[in-house]
């Protein structure tokens, strides 16, 4: 199959930027009329210039389709995005989320008229609770690393009722740098432990790695060279042991739904990725959402307000009355619009549908973990005796020892093939990482065609590497100077003004 | 049977199971250890067909009253306005949806280069010369910025108005703690509800990060002494960060024309719906300074080169102040933001134009004054309760005698009327008080409709 993204370019540069285009006295918008009131705003607190483009609609319609047109998505093709989960978003989440009972409603209104979107924020928690194994699920985080802050907030609130703060989280060697960021924001020092020979926690370091002074050990399992953590009853034994928490990074859930559960392997803090593992769209960044979901013995730190049911009365209300509460960690309660997506999936799937969500996710990890170990160039540096979960990590450090094409030129060059570059550089345990997560909404025929993209790149690395070095040439662009970027910052039509002036 | 986001139907799955040698699903997953494997089905409603879904969710929703079925009169954060049909239309693009953040430029230019415009519009509106690609909403952005003064100046306080939402206070506090900064709460003016200057300069020594104002403020009027705040600031060292709703900008002065280092506010009223209060988008903008620079969180996307640098293209930039690179020395721990938040606010922002939005926020700031007129008229209100110009939202009290807040707005929603939020609880020094919202979404007729529904939940003549 051949690719060629779309491209809407002029000699200088892609399609213009909005402030290039339209002309003065253009609308794009139209406005109901005044009312006749006077205003008593004095003269001096208004403002007196302002410069924004004006274009007409469809001059706008034109110039944002054409910019979607130079993006690539999910719905585009392949996304192999290791530990993002990028699975095919359904389109019925979108239709019901945009319902005027769902997009129109103020977070402020008599709870009397807004019964129903409590009641599937109710049923919601209670379906993530069941499938983390956990007691209650707070829905305000609006990302994993949201709920990670929340989760560590969470962990502190619970050592200070113990009468004993705590100053040490303890976090893996291959773990998500959020962990390490989300600690630190909440306060704690960073302990790292390594991985063993065979991609796990190593067991003797973590025991003399925690301590009384370990608030919690931050995991994430299957972890993110996507094996499972087997000893994971040891090490919440160790970590309970000495009195500190177990904290789950949900970012992986998608490999073990329905087949066992973060509270059943001893986690206290579980967050959740709505838009990894139920199928919200990442809408190219965010919105995402994060919920975070705790055992029975830190729910009554969990942030105000909860969802609770009033059985008698037969209505939802929020519960505020929550004395040992961490607060607020966002204003309002969360992304309730990512929230009713989510809740539409889980309906959509049921207990059996989701299990083969994880039967299917880890069956195409596998499938690609054993069909690439037999290609020249690539090569899996830790466990490849048993099977990997819902992702696996390849190194391409054969490829550069024997050829010099490190990862970074694979990345780029799978783009060329219509799709998308896996994870790369991360773990950062594993040298000249690819970390490939397919999903389960990948059929065999795109896993094949993926499979036989790595053969050809290698094969591509051998006899002409020069091909790869100028990928990708198949998209809106071709490589850019990301250095300069970064060293000579523009980061405004305002800052780029100044530089063309300048110069 | 296969389910429709599946693809790989049983037989394929048994094929492919013994291409890679596996004899059944089961083997994939002996790793996780027998004592915690699930035994059992998870215990969830049976799965439903799309029909089936569409129709559950439709009726429980159903069960919602939307502001557009009914008059409301609520804001305090989020605000309804009126979200232009090709503004949704636009960001449901399914190449916008569906991606991830734009790790790889070459095939992400189109969301790069709108969020490069989402960033320069914000600069135009807040005269600011940087922004980034966003927060999760206001009061996660107070608490980043809190944070990023603290680093920036080496110092701990953070003063902030009495009178800012108790909800970003609260968020604030958490964000303070970590790292142990101390917010102090700012007194203000009885009657006027401005910040006490001479308290404020009474409070302001080197140990003062920053300066944080709402201008709007939470409670509607406006700061009327924003530069004697911004220089008092300044003359210590601080840094000054003001909190904007943006749609008040079409009108009012930008906070860079007085001074503000930083700008932060609630971006979910350019063009994304109110949605029970999220997804929020959150501003975060500051003066071009490389000592503020390094200091930013958050995604920035910024314009660079192709390699031969002949063509313009946009990359993420400034990374190594990331969390995936800097790990716990980041300059914040957000990686997903809300950049789809983002795109509309640039459609919308580009939609409306300058015109368009300083017409809209006349047509907010008249209805505003329009209510209240109408509402300051009848005895037993109070509107508003302080004397200061405002914008769209005002404080409305209740003076008659032994009637709550609570049950004056219940009257008003037996009327068919949402009032306004009711601050008791937040301000109790202010009494029977509650917050209303004017936005273009309210008629002439609906500002009657409350006028007449409130002169009769007082029982008052009018």
């Amino acid at each position: 199959m051949n690719y060629q993204q779309a491209r809407w370019a002029s000699k200088e540069c892609l399609e213009p930027l909005v402030f290039e285009l339209g002309k003065a006295g253009r609308r794009g918008a139209t406005l109901p009329p005044k009312i006749p009131a006077g205003v008593k705003i004095p003269e001096s607190l208004i403002r007196k210039e302002l410069e924004l483009p004006e274009l007409s609609e469809p001059e706008i319609v034109r110039h944002y389709t054409r910019l979607s047109q130079m993006n690539y998505g999910v719905d585009s093709g392949f996304y192999p995005l290791g530990s993002c989960t990028m699975k095919y978003n359904p389109k019925i989440s979108e239709e019901l989320a945009a319902l005027e009972t769902a997009a129109c409603i103020h977070p402020y209104q008599a709870e009397e008229t807004v019964q129903g979107a409590l009641e599937l924020m109710y049923k919601l928690e209670r379906h993530l609770a069941e499938i983390a194994g956990v007691a209650r699920v707070c829905l305000h985080p609006s990302a994993g690393a949201h709920g990670e802050f929340l989760g560590m907030l969470l962990a502190r609130a619970y050592h200070k009722s113990k009468g004993k703060e705590r100053t040490e989280v303890v976090v893996p060697d291959s773990a998500h740098g959020t962990n390490f960021a989300s600690a630190a924001m909440a306060g704690y020092n960073v302990v790292v432990v390594p991985s063993n020979a065979r991609g796990r926690v190593d067991i003797e370091a973590l025991r003399k790695a925690v301590s009384k002074r370990t608030a919690a050990l931050m995991l994430t399992n299957p972890n993110t060279l996507g094996l499972f953590e087997d000893e994971i009853l040891e090490i919440a034994e160790i970590v309970h042991g000495v009195g500190g928490l177990l904290y789950y990074d949900g970012a992986n859930l998608n490999g073990i739904l329905g087949k066992t559960r973060p509270g059943d392997m001893g986690f206290d803090i579980v967050h959740f990725n709505l838009h990894k593992t139920f199928a919200t769209p990442h809408g190219g960044g965010g919105p995402g959402a994060g919920p975070v979901g705790v055992t029975r013995k830190l729910e009554k730190f969990l942030p105000m307000p909860v969802v609770e049911f009033d059985p008698k009365r037969k209505r939802y209300r929020l519960d505020y009355d929550r004395p040992q509460s961490v607060g607020k960690i966002k204003g309002f309660y969360g992304n309730f619009g990512v929230l009713v997506k989510a809740y539409a999936y889980i309906m959509q799937m049921g207990a059996q549908g989701l299990r083969e969500v994880t039967e299917a996710a880890v069956l195409n990890a596998n499938y690609i973990m054993r069909k690439l170990l037999d290609v020249e160039g690539y090569e899996i540096k830790f466990d490849q005796s048993g099977p990997c979960k819902h992702e696996v990590v390849f190194s391409a450090e054969p490829m550069k020892n024997k050829w010099g094409v490190k990862a970074h030129f694979v990345a780029k060059r799978l783009l060329d093939f219509g799709m998308h570059s896996p994870t790369y550089y991360f773990p950062p345990i594993v040298p000249e990482a690819l970390m490939i997560e397919p999903t389960e909404t990948e059929p065999k025929e795109e896993l094949d065609r993926f499979i036989a993209a790595l053969k050809e790149i290698a094969d591509e690395a051998k006899t002409n590497p020069e091909k790869l070095l100028g990928a990708p040439t198949a998209t809106a662009i071709g490589r850019l100077d990301e250095t300069k970027a970064s060293r000579e910052p523009i980061l405004s039509w305002r800052a780029y003004k100044k530089r063309v002036a300048h110069a | 049977m296969g389910h429709p986001y599946i693809p790989n139907t049983a037989e394929t799955r048994q094929q492919m199971l013994r291409e890679i040698g596996v004899a059944s699903i089961d083997e994939l997953f002996v790793d996780i250890p027998k004592k915690i494997r699930l035994t059992h089905e998870l215990n969830l409603p049976q799965a439903m067909s799309e029909l089936e879904v569409k129709r559950h969710v439709q009726a429980m929703l159903s069960k919602n009253k939307p502001f557009t079925q009914m008059p409301s009169f609520l804001g305090g954060g989020v605000w309804p306005h009126h979200v232009p049909a090709h503004v949704r239309s636009l960001v449901q693009r399914s190449e916008f949806l569906t991606a991830y953040t734009p790790y790889q430029p070459e095939v992400s230019q189109g969301m790069l280069q709108a969020l490069f415009e989402y960033q320069s519009l914000i600069c135009e509106l807040t005269a600011m010369d940087v922004a980034n690609a966003s927060m999760y909403d206001w009061a996660t952005a107070v608490g980043e910025a809190a944070l990023m003064c603290a680093r920036v100046t080496g110092r701990r306080k953070v003063l902030v108005p009495e009178l800012m939402s108790s909800e970003r206070y609260a968020v604030l506090q958490n964000y303070a703690a970590g790292p142990g900064l101390e917010p102090v709460k700012l007194d203000y003016d009885w009657s006027t509800g401005q910040l006490d200057l001479s308290k404020l300069r009474a409070g302001l020594n080197e140990d003062v990060a920053c300066v944080y104002v709402e201008n709007p403020s939470y409670l509607g009027f406006l700061e009327t002494g924003v530069d004697e705040i911004a220089d008092a600031a300044h003359k210590v060292g601080a840094l000054f960060v003001v909190g904007v709703n943006p749609i008040s900008l079409g009108l009012l002065k930008a906070p860079g024309d007085y001074g503000a280092d930083i700008v932060v506010g609630e971006g979910q009223p350019l063009g994304n719906p109110v949605s029970f209060g999220g997804p929020t988008l959150g501003l975060f903008a500051c003066r071009d300074d490389p000592k503020l620079l390094r200091q930013i969180p958050g995604r920035i996307i910024g314009m660079t080169t192709t390699l031969d640098g002949k063509a313009r293209g946009y990359t993420m930039v400034l990374q190594t102040r990331e969390q995936h690179i800097r790990r716990e020395r980041a300059t914040s721990n957000i990686c997903s933001n809300e950049a789809l938040c983002a795109v509309a606010a640039a459609i919308y922002l580009t939609s409306l134009g300058p015109r368009g939005l300083r017409e809209l926020a006349e047509i907010c700031a008249a209805n505003a004054s329009y209510a209240i007129e109408k509402l300051g008229a009848i005895d037993g209100l109070e509107a508003p309760i302080f004397n200061a110009p405002h914008f769209n939202e005002f404080a409305l009290r209740c003076t008659q005698p032994k009637l709550k807040i609570e049950k004056f707005n219940a009257a008003l929603l037996k009327q068919g009327i949402q009032g306004g939020k009711p601050i008791r609880k937040e301000f109790p020094e202010f009494g029977e008080t509650a917050l209303l919202c004017l936005t273009e979404l309210h008629t002439k007729a609906d500002i009657d409709r409350l006028a007449d529904a409130a002169a009769k939940a007082v029982g008052a003549k009018r």
